[in-house]
């Protein structure tokens, strides 16, 4: 049986960022990658613009083979792991191939939840999480006239637009009053669903779909208001969900995701998890949650590997704030952090305007920020970030930050962490 | 691949907020004097400027957060390459970066980041000269990060002392194909020479006479050449065994054009032996030989000039240098080893010392620093063919009460005593120009 010091499952950021920092720290040790695609790592999240035809699938991937060569790492694809056993620190690969390890990270990111609707099995309809999704995507973006996209998140969002540009007739269904639920309120999502509207995207919110028929070429859906879409393309994007099934009775406690504590270890002491399938502590609140974005996957991945590299310099995560941008139809729409619900004295400023389709929230806690939103509104969210997770009391520049949000933040980041 | 790059340094004490870099910038990258396309942005602040660019990180988040491979750092260059058709527009850099250095340009459509101007940086040109810099020295620490470390670890120098450093970095310098002599000082005194029989150098080393440096040094190279071998022969030298009785050699050595490096470490004292005055010490400064106290004040002589003099032998090169400005020590150094070949080199480096001078130990380089800058020092280097040459030359002197207050030595001074430093400073000062055919500044100002 081969045996490695490092096991790493995925491939994506959370899996490279642990490969990155494990290697800073310990030049020697074995390290195997396996994942279950047959390509190099590519990111979920560019695959939209694979779909789009932006970017063309041989140019996406974030890593080569030499870089594999270069750090001494066995990069193994198209295996995709059927069990961890915990006690005798050994992974079975699909085929049948074991490996055994010292130290084992669970970067095996997300899959697409398939809504339990009926009727849903028996037609033929596209998610997208893998380059393959995506390849299929594009080319049946070019026969359809008639589209219906399940889920007003990302994967739906991006997908609806791009149907949209390729001309067919697109309709978004979604349980939730107004897209983006996760990210953005109600007001900054009637910005977003306006420029939906106006290429002809028809939105159908708080709408549940009771049953698919098939119906050739392509299907009906049938909504709960007794109306019914006909389509000819069928997008489910109503969500992901970790992978984990391969963890069944290895002894890794699990909840949503791998559940693990601030230095991204498990419940089992050589077993760690970073990125979409790890569940970890959230900023505001401290209580576990999946907090699925890429920059939190670099953050938590950079710390699972420090760790498990036992790199004296590692510092705790700090906790997940939810954050993420969104460009639709050329406008940019960013959040960082949350809208102070439930936070006893926080503090909304928010300034609309919908005819220049300008939206800014901001929203402090005793003069620290929790949260800020913007559609069209110039701010750098990585200073956000970091103003939110140093809880930097902007007294001082108050009045200056809530008119001028990016300068005002930019001068407290060059004064304070230059 | 490099260990270190050139970078964009920032300065916001020395910013006037004259906006010119932000248009440089823009005129370089869009064709326009629209500040909105700078890459450099300078942000306004009740009492200060402050300034928001691309870092160029070593581990560039920016760049692990991006979906489309459209980032990645140039392992040449140092610089974060943007990859404009790979790039999808999807703004996750911008999460990646706590420095605001790379922002999505409605103007352009897209991110847009510095990209140093391919090492030219034009706001850097279009600066004041102050409040940004090219910081070009990690050409030093690449190609000295390569040569052999030629003293043994462990040298007993005083906390925050800087003559470490001058010695590894210059004897890295110069190679191993040296015979170094090293007269009593602090050099020998924090183990260069060695202890029981074994040298603290891995290079030959002998510890002359305060006395017979030069001359000594002088024998041995002639030797060497006699028998056709090349090698240099270098002394690392205090001032106090340059200056006072270690002249006369010196002076000799100078004259006759022997083909030797001498390095003399000024530290203003016989600082090894308990701190004692030398010629080199300058006027006002206590030491052990010249208290403070009921009926003394200090020193009571000026300091002599002692490159001035060493110039004045028309040595084949002649320098001056400080610790606090590392690229032009490296500069001269190489000149001073060329020169060497041919003709007397001599290098006289300022070289604050931490326990003689009384000042905090991590201040060192700072005070070394602001002795240039207050042109209580001056950075110059000669040679016979070209004259003497500012190499930093310094026509706004900070005050020189920084200086002196940064010292406990000149912490006893009398206005009067303040005053005829000053005086000495700005002639000083004006006597150098005026010698590099520089305009001396009308008067020495004391204004912030």
């Amino acid at each position: 049986m081969q045996r490695t010091d490092y096991l790493i499952i995925g491939a994506s950021h959370a899996a490279l960022s642990a490969l990155q920092t494990l290697r800073m720290h310990d030049a020697e040790g074995a390290v195997t990658m396996v994942t279950r695609d047959a390509t190099l790592p590519y990111s979920p999240t560019v695959l939209p613009y694979v779909v789009s035809g932006r970017s063309s699938p041989e140019r996406v991937f974030l890593r080569d083979d030499d870089y594999f060569r270069k750090q001494n790492v066995d990069f193994v694809r198209g295996a995709p792991v059927e069990r961890v056993a915990a006690e005798s620190n050994t992974v079975r690969l699909a085929g049948g191939r074991e490996l055994a390890y010292a130290k084992l990270l669970v970067a095996s990111g997300a899959r697409p939840v398939i809504p339990p609707i009926p009727g849903l099995d028996r037609v033929r309809f596209h998610v997208l999480r893998t380059l393959d999704d995506a390849l299929g995507l594009r080319d049946a973006l070019a026969g359809a006239r008639r589209a219906v996209v399940l889920g007003a998140g990302l994967v739906g969002m991006h997908a609806a637009e791009n149907l949209a540009k390729a001309g067919a007739d697109v309709t978004i269904v979604e349980m939730q009053q107004h897209v983006l639920p996760g990210y953005f309120d109600a007001d900054a999502a009637a910005i977003i669903g306006e420029a939906f509207a106006a290429k002809g995207v028809r939105l159908h919110m708080g709408a549940q779909v009771v049953r698919v028929l098939p119906a050739a070429p392509g299907c009906q859906v049938v909504l709960d208001s007794g109306d019914w879409l006909d389509c000819d393309l069928l997008v489910v994007g109503v969500g992901v969900a970790p992978v984990t099934d391969f963890l069944a009775g290895s002894g890794v406690d699990t909840d949503r995701g791998v559940l693990v504590d601030d230095r991204m270890r498990s419940s089992v002491q050589n077993v760690w998890a970073a990125g979409d399938v790890a569940q970890a502590r959230g900023f505001y609140d401290g209580a576990k949650t999946l907090n699925g974005i890429l920059p939190d996957a670099v953050e938590q991945g950079r710390i699972a590997g420090m760790a498990m590299a036992g790199d004296p310099g590692l510092k705790p995560y700090p906790g997940g704030i939810p954050l993420n941008t969104y460009t639709f139809f050329g406008q940019q729409a960013v959040s960082v952090g949350v809208h102070g619900d439930g936070v006893a004295g926080a503090e909304v400023v928010r300034s609309v305007d919908v005819e220049h389709g300008r939206y800014l929230k901001i929203v402090l806690d005793r003069n620290r920020l929790l949260g800020i939103f913007g559609i069209n509104v110039a701010f750098d969210p990585g200073v956000m970030w970091e103003l939110i997770l140093r809880r930097i009391d902007l007294t001082r520049v108050r009045e200056r930050f809530l008119h001028a949000p990016q300068e005002a933040a930019r001068v407290v980041m060059s004064q304070t962490w230059r | 691949m490099p260990g270190a790059y050139n970078t964009i340094a920032f300065d916001a004490a020395q910013c006037d907020g004259c906006n010119a870099c932000m248009t440089a910038c823009a005129q370089v990258t869009a064709g326009s004097d629209d500040i909105a396309h700078s890459r450099i942005r300078i942000v306004a602040d009740d009492t200060a400027f402050e300034l928001a660019m691309c870092r160029q990180c070593g581990d560039p988040k920016c760049v692990d957060n991006c979906p489309a491979a459209a980032l990645a750092k140039n392992e040449t260059t140092g610089v974060i390459d943007w990859d404009e058709s790979k790039c999808v527009d999807c703004l996750l850099c911008t999460v990646g970066c706590a420095y605001g250095g790379i922002v999505y340009n409605p103007l352009a459509g897209h991110v847009v980041k510095c990209d140093l101007c391919a090492g030219d940086p034009a706001c850097v040109k279009a600066c004041n000269g102050r409040a940004l810099r090219y910081v070009t020295t990690s050409r030093i620490y690449n190609e000295v990060g390569q040569l052999e470390d030629l003293f043994v670890p462990g040298l007993a120098g005083c906390q925050g002392c800087n003559t470490e450093l001058i010695m590894r970095h210059t004897l890295r310098r110069i190679g191993p194909d040296t015979v170094l002599a090293t007269p009593p000082g602090c050099i020998p005194g924090m183990g260069s020479v060695g202890y029981n029989g074994l040298t603290g150098t891995k290079v030959p080393v002998f510890h002359p006479l305060l006395t017979n440096t030069a001359s000594m040094l002088a024998g041995v190279k002639r030797h060497y050449k006699r028998l056709g071998r090349e090698v240099h022969a270098v002394a690392l030298a205090g001032d106090g065994g340059t200056s006072d009785v270690g002249f006369q050699s010196l002076s000799g050595a100078a004259e006759r054009g022997e083909q030797i490096l001498f390095i003399c470490v000024d530290n203003e004292g016989y600082m090894n032996t308990g701190m004692q005055r030398s010629s080199c010490t300058p006027y006002g400064a206590w030491t052990s030989t010249t208290p403070v106290g009921e009926r003394g004040h200090g020193k009571t002589q000026d300091a002599k000039n002692l490159p001035v003099l060493m110039m004045m032998h028309n040595c084949a090169y002649v320098a001056t240098a400080s610790t606090g400005f590392m690229e032009d020590l490296y500069a001269k150094l190489d000149q001073a080893i060329e020169a060497s070949r041919h003709g007397f080199a001599y290098l006289h480096i300022y070289s604050p010392c931490t326990t003689g001078w009384r000042f905090p130990s991590q201040d060192n380089i700072e005070v070394a620093r602001m002795a240039v800058e207050t042109n209580f020092v001056l950075l110059w280097e000669f040679d016979p063919a070209a004259g003497l040459r500012l190499t930093r030359s310094v026509d706004e002197p900070l005050p020189l009460s920084r200086y002196l207050e940064a010292q406990g030595k000149y912490r006893h001074l009398s206005p009067e005593q303040i005053a005829h430093i000053e005086a000495g400073v700005a002639k000083q000062a004006a006597f150098i120009k005026r010698l590099a055919h520089e305009e001396a500044p009308a008067r020495y100002s004391t204004a912030q």
